[in-house]
């Protein structure tokens, strides 16, 4: 491991992972977890333009109260695919699969994950589960919402339930696999002296989410195997005709989507502490306190399902324990909240690219968040239940927190994966347009979801208009804030100068290897230190 | 790097003989790392089955006679000896892991094979229950034909026995297809005594099987039989 190549003084190119072996083929069999995020992020930037292309066709119907583009059938299957693609082939894997696969092991010192060659199967999983995907949407969609609901999804839906269930199952595994292998990798391959609390909070953040991931998924797996048992059978758990109970399947299916929700909030949060206090040149604020928040988050997200189902039929007792636990969420994401703003305190602040991203999640997820208590208030839910209020809610979670965090660590980390320094205005104008953008398109729908226009609607009714206009206008500019990157990064592995091994002056082993990093991660042993020694030079 | 357990010229020799991956440090590394991912995977397995268990629990508070009615249905003295079968083949395994810690290869592929036999023995039995259970009209979706005032309900209980025993059969079914290949590399000497991680943690596998089998047998066949 210590031995330096001799050609990597001579060559013109520096040898790396990325040139280290030549062609199609290297790269579809590779085991090397950064080839394997490299894989993950072409899958999930092609899920997310596809998903995209979903909500455009949203945004446009709803320009008229009419509906100015789709049928209403047509109009389901639109937000049924936006969901389904967004949620288990772009939020779920994005930040964990990617940034996660290729930083994990080189912030905690390690050669690779510890199953190398179970991290390139669960990428072939996520692959086949996205190919059943689009197989259902050639065929002419789903319509079910991204909820699947029974009985419709398991007695009534004439649309492809069947296919897109199986895509959905499999890239659970896929899920699970890299669940496995973090928790694996985090426990045992940390170099000496990387103890559990001088670990970064993104090493935290993947440990916690892995968890998650490892103990909710399976439920979803079930539960769907079920539904399409059902669907085949004609008979199963949930069928009314047998006085099956289609609530259960809500309490089955919430019991993994509301922990989904934290697999896909929970790394945005490690991105965050890791952008922040570079940028600010300051160590953390309570690093102890922001682990105990991850894993607070972590676990109490198992017992808050029931908030989605307060208007289902549930007892005034059971809503009152749900919205209980829902509250007590709240307490840990505001200590992250509060930490990540006091570390800020007294720093010496930089707002490169990815610093306005981190802060624009900061700001956009404490929204999305508070907004979140109103809904789990029960006195609060139930009017607002199935309005754009709870669209704007997690929008704001989901893609103002995590998407703007995942391109925040994207911008952070490209020099590191590349080797390359992307555009600097164009970065810091594409994060300020994605923040105005966002904040367009999705605070008229907080208003709108007040006012009572209801969700999953083609059609609504002419007062909504204008607001539903300025989301729609919005959501054109948010569009070109997420093509920007495409082109400008694009352009940087081409022609982008030569970043050099730390072009942030942050700490965390990443930055003691080149950039980009040799196949076997590091040259040279790196030095331990604390996360965040922002007060001592880099090592 | 942990490199106290064993000198680097034998670690330089088991990474060329590839009985060591790079991303491991030393054996003893490898060695947790595999055992603790075997442990996640079971308790990922705990999940997929609980989510039937808890299927099963909602539907038996919503129709207790319906399932106690339904129960009688089962054929308790198949399902007894299955339960004998398998928890045999269970120690046989632990036995078989035990021998070729002491290199008793020999002892080991008799066990193994005694394992997969009993595996397959229990596939076989669950046929015959099911064939009876056909011929019975009590398939639901294929020729269920039950009458009277839990009908529903009992319907309802076969749809949760064939899921609960078909999920697990196909476990007992995979197992019995690892083990039996194992069995034919311990007889080619694959394993010894400073190697056998695969075997234990199949053996771990195999338990787990047999501990969820502990909680089906008694919530299908026994519980509200007598009343």
């Amino acid at each position: 491991m210590a031995t330096i190549d001799a050609d990597t003084v001579t060559d013109a190119v520096p040898r790396s992972f990325l040139n280290a072996e030549a062609g199609l083929g290297s790269w579809l069999t590779t085991h090397d977890h950064k080839r394997i995020a490299i894989l993950y992020s072409i899958g999930i930037t092609f899920f997310f333009f596809l998903g995209g292309i979903a909500a455009t066709l949203i945004r446009l119907n709803l320009l008229k109260p009419s509906g100015a583009l789709l049928n209403t059938e047509t109009y389901n299957k639109a937000f049924t695919f936006h969901g389904v693609v967004m949620v288990w082939f772009f939020l779920i894997p994005s930040i964990p699969a990617t940034l996660g696969n290729f930083l994990l092991p080189l912030m905690i010192g390690a050669r690779d994950v510890a199953f190398p060659k179970l991290n390139l199967v669960s990428w072939y999983l996520y692959v086949t589960g996205g190919l059943f995907t689009i197989c259902a949407l050639l065929m002419g969609g789903v319509d079910t919402g991204w909820t699947f609901y029974t009985p419709f999804s398991t007695m009534f839906s004439n649309s492809n339930v069947f296919l897109v269930i199986v895509g959905v199952f499999v890239t659970g595994f896929s899920t699970i696999f890299t669940g496995l292998n973090f928790i694996v990798t985090i426990h045992n391959l940390r170099m000496p002296g990387m103890s559990w609390f001088k670990l970064p909070l993104f090493v935290w953040a993947m440990y916690a989410v892995s968890l998650v991931m490892v103990l909710a998924t399976p439920v979803l797996a079930m539960t769907l195997a079920l539904i399409g048992l059902e669907r085949g059978l004609g008979v199963g758990v949930f069928d009314p005709a047998l006085g099956g109970d289609p609530l259960l399947f809500q309490h089955l299916f919430w019991f993994y989507s509301h922990p989904a929700v934290y697999i896909m909030i929970l790394p945005a949060m490690g991105v965050a502490s890791e952008i922040i206090p570079c940028f600010a040149q300051r160590d953390i604020f309570g690093y102890r306190f922001m682990v105990y928040a991850m894993v607070a988050i972590a676990v109490i997200g198992f017992l808050v399902w029931g908030h989605h189902m307060f208007v289902a039929g549930m007892s005034v007792y059971a809503g009152l324990v749900f919205s209980i636990l829902s509250f007590l969420v709240a307490v840990p994401s505001a200590i992250k909240v509060f930490n990540w703003t006091a570390t800020l305190h007294k720093g010496t602040i930089s707002f490169e690219a990815p610093m306005l991203y981190a802060l624009g999640f900061v700001g956009l997820f404490m929204l999305g968040g508070m907004t979140g208590l109103m809904l789990a208030a029960p006195a609060l839910d139930v009017p607002l239940h199935d309005t754009y209020f709870v669209i704007a809610h997690f929008h704001y979670v989901m893609v103002g927190g995590s998407v703007m965090a995942y391109l925040g660590g994207i911008h952070y980390w490209w020099p590191k994966i590349t080797g390359k320094l992307y555009s600097e205005p164009l970065a810091k104008f594409s994060a300020i347009l994605m923040f105005c953008g966002f904040n367009l398109t999705f605070f008229p729908q907080y208003v709108l979801g007040y006012e009572g226009m209801p969700r999953r609607y083609a059609h609504y009714a002419p007062q909504f208009q204008v607001l539903n206009v300025l989301s729609s206008a919005g959501a054109s500019i948010l569009a070109i804030s997420y093509l920007l990157p495409l082109f400008y990064l694009g352009w940087s592995l081409f022609r982008g100068t030569v970043a050099g091994d730390n072009p942030w002056n942050a700490r965390g082993l990443e930055w003691q290897t080149t950039s980009p990093p040799p196949e076997k991660n590091f040259y040279k042993p790196p030095v331990v230190q604390q996360a965040y020694a922002y007060d001592r030079p880099a090592p | 790097m942990n490199a106290m357990n064993a000198s680097v010229s034998e670690i330089e020799s088991l990474r060329e003989r590839g009985l060591l991956e790079k991303q491991f440090d030393d054996p003893v590394q490898q060695r947790e790392a595999a055992t603790l991912g075997m442990w996640v995977f079971l308790s990922t397995e705990i999940v997929f089955f609980g989510v039937l268990f808890a299927s099963y629990a909602i539907c038996r508070i919503l129709y207790p006679q319906g399932f106690a009615a339904a129960s009688r249905e089962t054929d308790m003295l198949m399902g007894t000896i299955e339960t004998a079968v398998l928890l045999t083949s269970s120690s046989l395994i632990a036995l078989g892991v035990r021998a070729i810690k002491l290199e008793q290869r020999k002892t080991a592929v008799w066990l193994l094979a005694g394992t997969a036999a009993l595996g397959t023995t229990f596939l076989v039995m669950h046929g015959f229950e099911y064939y009876r259970e056909y011929t019975e009209q009590l398939i639901p979706g294929l020729n269920f034909a039950r009458g009277g005032p839990y009908a529903r309900a009992i319907e309802l209980f076969f749809c949760l026995y064939y899921f609960i025993t078909g999920f697990h059969s196909l476990h007992v079914l995979a197992g019995v297809c690892v083990i039996a290949g194992l069995a034919l590399r311990v007889a080619r000497g694959s394993f010894g005594s400073e190697r056998f991680t695969t075997l234990e943690l199949t053996a771990l596998y195999w338990h787990l099987v047999d501990i969820v089998w502990i909680f089906v047998y008694p919530l299908l066949y026994l519980v509200g039989r007598s009343g």
